[in-house]
């Protein structure tokens, strides 16, 4: 499947009816530097969507820029039927949760989470209501007396996500709310957003840096690079069918591999691949360290020889990382990663094996 | 983020009051010190006179040029007293540091004029210090210099700015890293030589600043001289006030009153500079 | 942290200097204390030592009803002088730091004057321009005056306090359907409520101090400096050293609450930069 394909598949796989947020042609510049280059994209309804990228690629703006806190410099931001980027920030049905929470100090948690239903002027009863469950909800309910100063960084987490879905918001946008929290409580936060998620329904569009917290949580990754959108598709999608090589690397570990194609094979530095598609010439191919196998363990397994291409190469290095090894071989001058079980160790010149599908051409 | 709406409405009422509540009244001021008094009235006829009377005229030249002395002098022992002080405070104090902080502030806030008042009734004839002189039979006849002198007022107006001289010294020295001076003093210099060579060259802009402050305040000071100063202790800020009062001649005390101007603001820019100068090094 | 503990025991103490420092403090508080002490003195303001210690000079002013007058005519304007400083030092503050004006570094300058040029030239421009403008003297003129000058004491207080809040904070409010108006009412007021209070706090002191600009706007009624300036010039009596003592005892109780919130400020600062993560 070619990666241009992907790209439309994923498109169309939210339907028009489904849409529910669509960015057309968003542009935005601060002065003369250019931030975001012309971004379209569809949110789904009720879908996990993150925008994932390095610092700078835009992805904090476009977030802000579908918050209100920010205008397009050109290009139009629809929610539903009506145009979203020309209302102000209270009027959206959009809310965030904030990086650093921003909880209001000098109010409770139950006032914070009550914040939104106050000044839209919903009835008291109902409004305590609604606080309770939205307490309830993230396990907070203990704490609703309590000032946000005395509270831990993921108590404060969970407190501002209650503070944002209490509205009852059509979409809800995350600004890196995980990166704060120290790592065992990241992977315990995430794994309760991805189940919050699912259970109340609300559509999320989550940012994030990090490529693995984004594989785990999201239905499809939009990859942001420099202000445009690199590629758009489920995390499996993504992975196994990248678009370009600064996909193939940004997500995953991947082998760079730079051949030239002449008549449906590819000829590259110390081994081959055929058949490929595509035209002749120049092209690079993304092989993940983990489609490359060693004879070795193979002939040790028993198990079948299905891969056709292979080549030979030096191990220069292992990383050993528990369950799996990374091994640094040396094939021509190339130095390519393979990633194998732990088993016995490795060395000296061996032969590796891989199938030509697992060989994914991609643009640079 | 702000819409235009509410970045005028912060910005238009403090612009327009200071416009009219500050600028119009400064420039007000500038204006009259080019017109002349003819029999009792101004007469708006645009020329340097003033200017050239203040110039010219032996007593107005001589109470300016007394009034920046009394200002050096004031400066001068304000930063004497206040340098030490700040800097005991800030690298000898210890636990107290907190409490004598506060006990220096204490007196800025207790009013001016009470602070005057209150060396009056020291120095004058029949005040403390010369009861104090005469009870322990140092003296028979009252000690007369001590009131009524600019003695009395570099004294008084010294007592006022100390406080003042020592915030900015103060917070410059507490800016000073520690370690600055361990490493000073790991590498060989004593704590005369870490004093010239480190600290004192850091709490500069502290320095400066406090001493700018005191002088130019001093160099405006009227109250002082009418308290404690006596003839002799009149300084040109009391001539600008008769100039305003009796003495009805309006323009020439505002040309006395721009040239106080003019040296506080070519001061503070002068200071400015220094510091920018200083901080890029 | 422990190499730094070592900085204080690195300067050694030195006796010499304690003892200046402490000749400083003596002369800082010499006249004060003496004259809290010659207020008990039924002889009169001078001499030494005090003898007769009495409480009557008390007396002769809590009787004295144009001292207590001059008091509530300070009072007033010196509320008055805080409500009219507070509030456009706090537009000033908020458009100095979100908005971009034409002048706006021009306008931090002028906005500084009064308080670095000698009180005298501020004092007589706003005469002069109390004359241009046909008004009559009074203590109007003198809250003009006051809450003029002392704007950039607030302003300078109130924008320090606009740095250090969390700018994400109103933008949060925003973005859960607050207007602008109520952000500003529930969130932005809120958080500067510390430096609010030290401004106001200062700024009724230097009112109720004040006499340089006072000296040339008063009408009729005096406030409390120009009531005693007057009595000066008729003839000194302890009655003034008592009314000074009670400004003094006064002030001593407001600058300990003013450095009170001080620290409360920063206590709550280091908090939120030790809270993180």
């Amino acid at each position: 499947m070619s990666s241009a394909g992907a790209k439309c598949g994923a498109q169309d796989a939210v339907r028009k009816d489904g849409l529910l947020l669509e960015a057309r042609g968003v542009v935005k510049s601060f002065g003369n530097r250019e931030v975001l280059k012309g971004i379209s994209l569809a949110v789904a309804r009720g879908e996990f969507l993150t925008l994932l990228g390095e610092s700078g690629s835009g992805k904090t703006t476009l977030l802000r820029l579908i918050a209100g806190f920010e205008q397009p410099t050109a290009g139009e931001i629809w929610m539903g039927s009506e145009r979203l980027d020309t209302l102000p920030p209270y009027r959206r049905r959009v809310n965030t949760v904030f990086q650093h929470y921003a909880l209001f100090p000098h109010l409770s948690v139950h006032d914070n989470v009550a914040y939104g239903l106050r000044v839209k002027g919903t009835p008291a009863a109902e409004a305590g209501e609604r606080v309770d469950h939205a307490l309830g909800m993230v396990k907070m309910s203990e704490y609703a007396s309590t000032r946000p100063a005395k509270l831990s960084g993921g108590q404060q987490q969970r407190v501002a996500l209650a503070r944002a879905l209490v509205n009852r918001p059509e979409l809800l946008l995350l600004d890196e709310p995980l990166s704060a929290l120290d790592a065992n409580l990241r992977k315990q936060m995430q794994s309760e957003l991805k189940s919050l998620q699912r259970e109340v329904g609300v559509t999320f569009l989550f940012v994030t840096h990090d490529q693995e917290e984004a594989m785990a949580l999201s239905d499809r990754i939009a990859l942001l690079r420099d202000g445009a959108l690199e590629q758009i598709a489920s995390p499996r999608e993504i992975y196994a069918h990248p678009a370009t090589a600064y996909t193939a690397q940004f997500i995953g570990q991947t082998n760079l591999l730079r051949c030239q194609v002449l008549k449906g094979s590819a000829a590259c530095a110390g081994l081959s691949i055929s058949p490929v598609t595509g035209a002749d010439g120049p092209a690079t191919f993304s092989l993940r360290p983990e489609a490359i196998k060693c004879r070795a363990d193979l002939a040790r397994d028993g198990a079948s020889d299905r891969s056709q291409m292979r080549f030979t190469g030096k191990i220069r290095q292992q990383i050993y990382s528990g369950a799996t090894e990374l091994l640094e071989v040396d094939c021509a001058g190339q130095l390519l990663r393979v990633r194998r079980s732990a088993g016995e160790p490795l060395s000296g010149e061996q032969e590796f094996l891989f199938s030509a599908e697992d060989a994914v051409r991609v643009r640079e | 983020m702000y819409s235009r709406l509410y970045k005028i409405i912060v910005s238009l009422p403090p612009l327009l009051w200071v416009g009219l509540f500050l600028v119009v009244p400064y420039v007000l001021m500038l204006g009259h010190s080019f017109w002349t008094v003819r029999d009792g009235f101004i007469v708006h006829d645009w020329n340097l006179q003033n200017y050239r009377t203040l110039l010219a005229n032996p007593v107005y030249v001589g109470v300016f040029l007394r009034t920046m002395r009394i200002a050096a002098s004031v400066t001068l022992c304000s930063l004497l007293l206040g340098y030490p002080l700040a800097y005991y405070l800030s690298f000898h104090s210890g636990a107290r540091k907190e409490l004598l902080y506060q006990l220096v502030i204490v007196p800025l806030w207790v009013s001016y004029l009470v602070r005057g008042y209150a060396w009056k009734t020291i120095l004058g004839s029949e005040g403390v210090l010369n009861g104090f002189l005469r009870y322990l039979h140092i003296t028979t006849e009252p000690v007369s210099f001590l009131l009524y002198s600019p003695f009395a007022v570099i004294l008084v107006l010294t007592h006022i700015y100390t406080p003042f001289v020592f915030l900015p010294i103060y917070a410059s020295l507490e800016h000073i890293p520690r370690p600055l001076v361990e490493a000073s003093q790991d590498l060989g210099a004593g704590p005369m030589k870490t004093f010239l060579r480190v600290i004192l060259p850091l709490s500069m802009p502290g320095l400066i600043a406090g001493a700018t402050f005191a002088f130019v305040l001093s160099l405006g000071d009227f109250l002082a001289p009418l308290l404690v100063g006596g003839a002799s202790g009149t300084m040109i800020a009391n001539v600008v006030q008769s100039l305003f009062g009796a003495a009805y001649d309006w323009p020439l005390g505002a040309a006395i009153s721009v040239c106080i101007l003019l040296i506080t603001i070519g001061l503070l820019f002068a200071t400015e500079r220094i510091e920018k100068r200083w901080a890029s090094k | 942290m422990g190499l730094e503990m070592n900085a204080r025991s690195a300067t050694r103490n030195s006796p010499l200097l304690a003892t200046y420092a402490g000749l400083v403090f003596a002369f800082i508080y010499l006249p004060i204390v003496l004259l809290v002490l010659y207020s008990f003195n039924r002889d009169g303001v001078g001499g030494f030592p005090p003898r007769h210690f009495t409480a009557d000079w008390y007396r002769t002013l809590f009787a004295d009803s144009a001292i207590w007058d001059a008091v509530w005519n300070s009072l007033q304007v010196a509320a008055g002088a805080v409500g009219l400083s507070l509030t456009l030092g706090l537009l000033a503050a908020l458009a100095l730091d979100r908005a971009d004006f034409p002048g706006k570094a021009l306008f931090r300058r002028v906005v500084l004057l009064p308080l670095i040029l000698p009180g005298i030239i501020t004092g007589l421009s706003l005469l002069m321009f109390a004359v241009f403008a046909g008004a009559q003297f009074s203590l109007l003129t003198v809250f003009l005056g006051h809450g003029t000058a002392l704007i950039s004491v607030a302003t300078t207080e109130l924008f320090a306090g606009l740095q250090k809040m969390d700018r994400a904070q109103e933008e949060a409010s925003l973005d859960l359907g607050a207007t602008p108006w109520q952000t500003f009412w529930r969130i932005t007021l809120p958080n500067l409520k510390l430096s609010l209070v030290a401004a106001g706090l200062l700024i009724f002191t230097l009112s109720m101090d004040e006499i340089a600009v006072t000296f040339f706007l008063i009408g009729r009624d005096n406030t409390l400096p120009l009531e005693i300036w007057g009595r000066l010039r008729r003839g000194i009596t302890p009655e003034i050293n008592a009314v000074s003592t009670l400004i003094f005892a006064v002030s001593v109780v407001l600058i300990v609450i003013w450095y009170r919130i001080r620290a409360r400020s920063i206590g709550a600062e280091t908090q939120d930069l030790l809270k993180r993560p």
